[in-house]
């Protein structure tokens, strides 16, 4: 193979690693978090977001504390630190990671969103500050699982 | 092409409270059909918001959202910001909506 051929290859291989590290164009949504979302535990989870968070007073979770349908539970993440990514984990979920958020400056640390929970769980809300995560959880009791099983 | 999203955005402030609803099956991959198969995972993978070409929100959902994913969020802007949401989902399929601020 010719040296340039070689170069094009090099560069489209770097090229193509650098665009699914979101490294590219930070302004553009990043690249769904494929393992995170596959994460079958909440230490699994927290390895591939980076690391385990430390508790804190400092980021709300609004739940309900009994969810009449597991297939629409209203949960939110609100917190007075300076976050750049929020996460929503269900630990007993088949899949934990719910739903990953992406704060750009000039935007407020809150979000609301409905989730599925298959039964009665532990639910997290993560917050990334200062490079660090950081969380909030509670039950939330589940009365009609939402998995439909 | 999927339904459209239903977005309000209104101003206070300083503030936009924007709340977006998608209309999406948001198949969570757990469910089965009469015949005992299961359907297969079908839900919207990554969203978008700008606010005047800018970024102001980035989600990424799992199977595990909602169907008909209901999203809101605030950020600081003003009224008459033109707000343009995109959606993609787990086979490729996308969807872009967009909404002026009251």
């Amino acid at each position: 193979m010719n040296k340039q051929r070689r170069d094009v290859l090099k560069y489209s291989a770097v090229f193509g690693m650098m665009a699914a590290a979101g490294l590219i164009s930070e302004a553009q949504a990043q690249a769904w978090n494929k393992a995170a979302f596959e994460g079958k535990s909440l230490d699994d989870v927290f390895k591939i977001l980076g690391s385990a968070p430390e508790k804190s007073g400092a980021v709300t979770l609004n739940a309900p504390d009994i969810a009449e349908n597991g297939a629409v539970v209203p949960v939110g993440i609100s917190t007075t630190l300076k976050a750049d990514q929020m996460a929503i984990l269900v630990e007993k979920n088949p899949s934990t990671l719910a739903a990953l958020f992406f704060v750009p400056a000039g935007t407020e640390p809150f979000v609301t969103t409905r989730i599925k929970m298959g039964q009665t769980s532990n639910v997290y809300a993560l917050v990334k500050a200062d490079g660090k995560w950081l969380m909030s959880s509670k039950e939330v009791k589940v009365t009609l699982g939402g998995c439909g099983g | 092409m999927a339904d459209p999203m239903r977005v309000r955005a209104t101003e206070s402030g300083g503030v936009v409270d924007v709340k977006i609803l998608m209309k999406h099956d948001m198949e969570s991959g757990q469910r089965k059909d009469a015949a005992g198969k299961v359907i297969p995972a079908w839900f919207i993978s990554t969203l978008n918001v700008k606010a005047q070409g800018n970024d102001v929100f980035n989600a990424q959902f799992g199977p595990a959202v909602s169907k008909d994913p209901f999203l809101n969020f605030k950020y600081k802007g003003a009224k008459g910001d033109k707000l343009v949401v995109i959606w993609i989902d787990s086979k490729g399929d996308k969807r872009t909506d967009e909404a002026t601020v009251a």
